[in-house]
């Protein structure tokens, strides 16, 4: 397992939106892919993961609908909608100009050197 | 599209709260059956894995309180939660609440009323198409619109700049239909009127310029759609039906629409009549004077023409007028009115008179306002343990802040919405209202959505400005010393913003006690200023003769059977006639004076003008206006004898040089007529105006100048309704048709006395509420720093102060802001004395009974607003207070 680290504030929907971009998720399977994806990096507080969709949800972003799980439970699949489809572009190209950004900065070497 | 997945999500967590709640419940329940499924998966035991599932999910309630907040908007919400707190808070301290609502009720009532005066006297037009267009043409040397007849023709058929101009005058005419003579109040209009103001008629049509075919041409009445309903009964069939106006036949050919009121705010006419009538209706004929200024006129500017353009082209005519008839014209120079207050003659003083009523009403908002928030400062002091512990415990200052400022937000709305029940009250009752019955009086106040609208927002704002005084305060606190130590003790010995705040407070509060001082002052001025004649057990009887068919020359003896018919009625001491309404009634006729040197009669020679009255031989004596010398009238002053005129000092020194030598001598009218002086009265009040300086005045023998509208003056001790019933049965004796409104001249004064009456009251009730909200304000600041001090007064009674030091420690501070406020307030009061003498008669707040009050009063409001907390003071108890912490 690799080494655990910390959701950045404010990162937590843009997660979201990724992992259920892949496909149809209820809310514990959300957890599960993003720990899986992470290699078990990143660990989301089981009870945060809720309301941040519903949030996404009230946004227009997800939408949700009662279905049946492998396993033959009863639990709400949520997916993208096309505003969340375009929310999730935007925020990844955002995300990365701030990581080449960041990363520019933290690479820099004392001139001359 | 968010917005409508938020309005989608807001409506149904309203509309389906239960099936939400439930669906909440279930994808929780879902969550930790998958969690403990794969906890089995890796070997747990059932239960054991439901146990651990719910461990890692946290706790539930918590889960729940964001969902909920998550699922639908916060905003309302909380918004909900807020006020719902507020009001549970101020429940818990109702004297508090009621206090400050009231405070505020009394603010935002006193705003609403003079915001409606202002909305429906200056902002709401009258409420005609193209309104923006539509002006009087007033001439700029008195700012009255009246033109004469024949100057109004020339300026109608010359002018380019309007699209056509119409004239109207307000006049007061008899409907002879039925038995007894009804009084009606008409416009006689150019016929033209009604096109050129561009309305419909509701029913029939209107009269039109190709109806006016010379003089006498138009018999024709429109009717106001009011007076349609009350006296025909909405009857559509009135329309061609014959009516008798002042006894000659008028067939009523339409209804003017529902809104119309005519074309001067105030005055609600009855009917309208066409100007070239105005020879028949009233028996002489004023159409052909060019000198004889009768009526308004007003019109809509062209298309693309601006008023400049159209002033100066107005300006042009006047000239070529001039010119053309110099002996009736002078100083033609013309300016454009708003139509609703009939020009700047009247909407000048009455913008000035709102105007300063407004800043008054925003003055008292302002002390509430202050008012207010030292008492929410006070407050948020006391609850600082509280806040403290809420800060401690972990709520975000942000949501204390919110609190508090909902708590005043609540009150500033409940206090809003009282102070607007309030007003609408009181203007309701201002509406339909009528000082005095024998005018048509239109008072359009009555409360419309733009003023609910700033009711509100005053409401809101000052909510948000009161509540924002104790935010520093809170932002500052401490949790931990306060809960540690108390809230701070002992007042600082600085001067702090709140005092400042209190001491602006008062400044403003002695302001408005000051003025209503000067208010009062003037309005018993008013009550007891010397008319020159004594109104009191005097009834007047109005009649006109021309109206009842009398010829000019019959009038002078049917003026002397009246009168002496009137003088057999038993109690009758005096009885005497006036042509026109008696002195200050109504607006009087004037004419230039020359003296009897000057050869050339033009307007611009004359010494002065005046007003002039007919009068019989005991007018004087009938009015108890005293004879400074001369002689009184008698009834050989008639049209074979010297021309004679009794004048008052004014007239004398104006046209004399002195009242002194003034008997005896002559003068002359525009007419070219030599007038003696026989006899001299004080100056008394001639004007609608009571404030203004004394105005010329002569009086003229009634038969040397006949006039047809005859005012009867009888003195008499004994009361009005057995008098008129006299009076009546003895006028029907001599000629049934005859017209007649009898009124005693107090209630015909009460017209004249309206305005300055109106305003003084006005300003009392101001004062009042700011003298109410001094108190309030130096009780809150005195009640609050004496809280804070409990403690150390106790150790100074412990240690043996006298009561006189414990007084000075605990009240010297708010007896000071109180010092110093109230010596602003004079001061201001001083500086702004020229804002309240032109609403008040004869205001100066220099005056020293006026200084002397105010003191006084403040003096008085000082020791209300500290009696409670001096007494609190007095009786602290050391022991007790050692004892508390």
């Amino acid at each position: 397992m690799a080494e655990q680290a910390q959701v950045l504030p404010g990162t937590l929907d843009l997660l979201i939106l990724k992992a259920v971009s892949l496909g149809p998720l209820h809310g514990y399977g959300v957890l599960l892919r993003i720990e899986q994806i992470s290699r078990g990096a990143l660990s989301l507080e089981q009870g945060a993961v809720y309301p941040a969709l519903f949030r996404l949800v009230r946004q227009g972003l997800l939408k949700g609908t009662w279905g049946t799980s492998d396993n033959n439970r009863r639990a709400k699949f949520y997916q993208l909608t096309a505003a969340g489809r375009k929310r999730l572009q935007e925020e990844m190209e955002g995300w990365d100009r701030l990581a080449a950004a960041i990363g520019l900065v933290l690479t820099a070497r004392p001139e001359g050197a | 599209m968010r917005l409508l997945a938020y309005v989608q999500s807001l409506a149904s967590r309203f509309l389906r709260r239960d099936q939400l709640e439930a669906e909440m419940a279930d994808e929780l329940r879902a969550h930790l059956e998958l969690r403990a499924d794969d906890l089995v998966r890796s070997g747990m035991s059932r239960t054991a894995a439901e146990r651990q599932a719910r461990i890692e999910f946290g706790g539930q309630s918590r889960f729940k309180e964001e969902a909920r907040d998550m699922v639908a908007g916060r905003m309302i919400e909380t918004v909900v939660r807020d006020a719902r707190l507020s009001v549970r808070q101020l429940r818990k301290s109702p004297s508090f609440a009621i206090a400050a609502i009231v405070t505020l009720a009394m603010a935002i009532g006193a705003n609403a009323v003079v915001f409606s005066a202002i909305n429906g006297f200056i902002l709401r037009p009258l409420d005609l198409p193209n309104e923006r267009s539509l002006y009087v043409v007033e001439r700029t040397a008195d700012k009255a619109s009246s033109e004469s007849y024949l100057n109004y023709i020339d300026l109608r058929d010359r002018t380019r700049s309007f699209e056509s101009l119409a004239g109207f005058s307000p006049d007061q005419l008899w409907i002879t239909s039925g038995a007894t003579p009804s009084r009606v109040w008409a416009f006689q209009v150019t016929a033209n009127y009604f096109d050129a103001l561009g309305i419909r008629p509701y029913l029939g049509r209107f009269f039109h310029a190709a109806d006016d075919q010379g003089i006498n041409s138009a018999p024709y009445a429109v009717l106001s759609y009011p007076y349609w309903r009350t006296h025909f009964d909405g009857d559509a069939a009135v329309v061609g039906r014959t009516i008798r106006i002042n006894k000659q036949p008028y067939t009523i050919v339409g209804v003017a629409p529902e809104g119309f009121r005519g074309t001067i705010l105030f005055f609600s006419p009855d009917l309208f009549v066409p100007m070239v009538n105005q020879p028949q209706l009233d028996g002489t004929n004023q159409l052909t004077s060019r000198g004889q200024r009768l009526f308004a006129v007003i019109g809509h500017l062209k298309a693309g023409v601006t008023p400049t353009q159209a002033v100066s082209e107005l300006d042009a005519l006047g000239q070529w007028l001039e010119k053309t008839y110099p002996k009736e014209n002078e100083k033609l120079r013309f300016m454009l009115g708003r139509p609703s207050l009939n020009g700047d003659g009247l909407a000048a003083p009455m913008k000035a008179f709102l105007g300063g009523l407004m800043l008054l009403a925003a003055l008292i908002l302002i002390a509430a306002c202050t008012n207010l928030g030292s008492l929410f400062a006070a407050r948020a002091a006391e609850r600082s343990r509280e806040v403290a512990l809420q800060l401690a415990l972990g709520a975000s200052r942000i949501r204390i802040i919110r609190q508090l400022l909902s708590e005043a937000v609540v009150i500033a709305l409940i206090g809003g919405a009282v102070g607007l029940w309030g007003s609408v009250l009181v203007l309701q009752w201002l509406s339909v209202w009528h000082p005095f019955p024998q005018f048509p009086l239109n008072m359009p106040v009555a409360a419309d959505g733009r003023v609910y609208l700033v009711a509100l927002a005053l409401s809101v704002a000052s909510g948000l400005v009161f509540g924002a005084v104790p935010l520093r305060q809170v932002l500052r606190t401490d949790p931990y010393a306060i809960i540690k130590a108390g809230a701070p003790a002992g007042a600082p010995r600085r001067l702090t913003a709140r005092d400042l705040l209190l001491v602006a407070q008062i400044a403003v509060c002695a302001l408005l006690v000051m003025s209503s001082m000067v208010a009062l002052r003037g309005l018993s001025r008013s009550l007891r200023a010397d008319f020159g004649f004594d109104p009191h057990n005097v009834t007047l009887v109005e009649t006109d003769l021309a109206m009842a068919g009398y010829r000019v020359p019959d009038m002078p003896a049917m003026q002397r059977r009246m009168i002496d018919a009137l003088q057999t009625i038993p109690g009758a001491e005096a009885v005497a006639l006036i042509g026109q309404a008696p002195p200050i009634l109504f607006v009087s006729n004037g004419s230039k004076v020359f003296t009897e040197t000057t050869a050339d009669l033009e307007p611009a020679s004359a010494v002065t003008a005046a007003v002039m009255y007919s009068v019989s031989p005991d007018y004087f004596l009938a009015a108890h206006t005293r004879l400074v010398s001369g002689r009184q009238f008698t009834w050989h002053d008639d049209a074979s004898a010297q021309r004679v005129a009794i004048v008052n000092q004014v007239f004398a020194r104006r046209v004399f040089g002195s009242p002194a030598g003034a008997v005896g001598r002559f003068y002359k009218l525009p007419d070219g007529a030599r007038i003696q002086v026989v006899g001299l009265i004080p100056d008394g009040k001639n004007s609608l105006n009571l404030a203004d300086e004394p105005q010329p005045a002569m009086f003229f023998p009634i038969l040397q100048s006949p006039y047809s509208d005859s005012w009867l003056v009888i003195r008499s001790e004994r009361d009005l309704s057995q008098l008129s019933t006299a009076i009546r049965a003895k006028l029907h004796g001599l000629d049934p048709g005859l017209p007649s409104f009898i009124e005693t001249w107090t209630t015909a004064m009460q017209g004249a006395l309206f305005a300055p009456r109106m305003a003084s009251i006005t300003l009392g009730v101001l004062g009042a509420m700011g003298a109410i909200l001094s108190v309030t304000g130096i009780f809150g600041m005195a009640a609050y720093s004496l809280t804070k001090r409990l403690k150390e007064l106790g150790i100074r009674v412990a240690l043996g102060a006298q009561q006189g030091e414990i007084l000075r420690a605990a009240l010297g501070r708010p007896f000071k802001v109180l010092l110093f406020g109230s010596a602003g307030g004079l001061v201001l009061g001083v500086l702004a004395s020229r804002v309240l003498s032109f609403i008040v008669y004869q205001a100066t707040p220099r005056d020293p009974i006026v200084l002397a009050g105010v003191v006084l009063a403040m003096f008085v409001v000082g020791l209300t607003a500290t009696w409670i907390p001096a007494r609190r003071a007095l009786l602290v108890d050391p022991l007790i207070l050692l004892r508390d912490e």
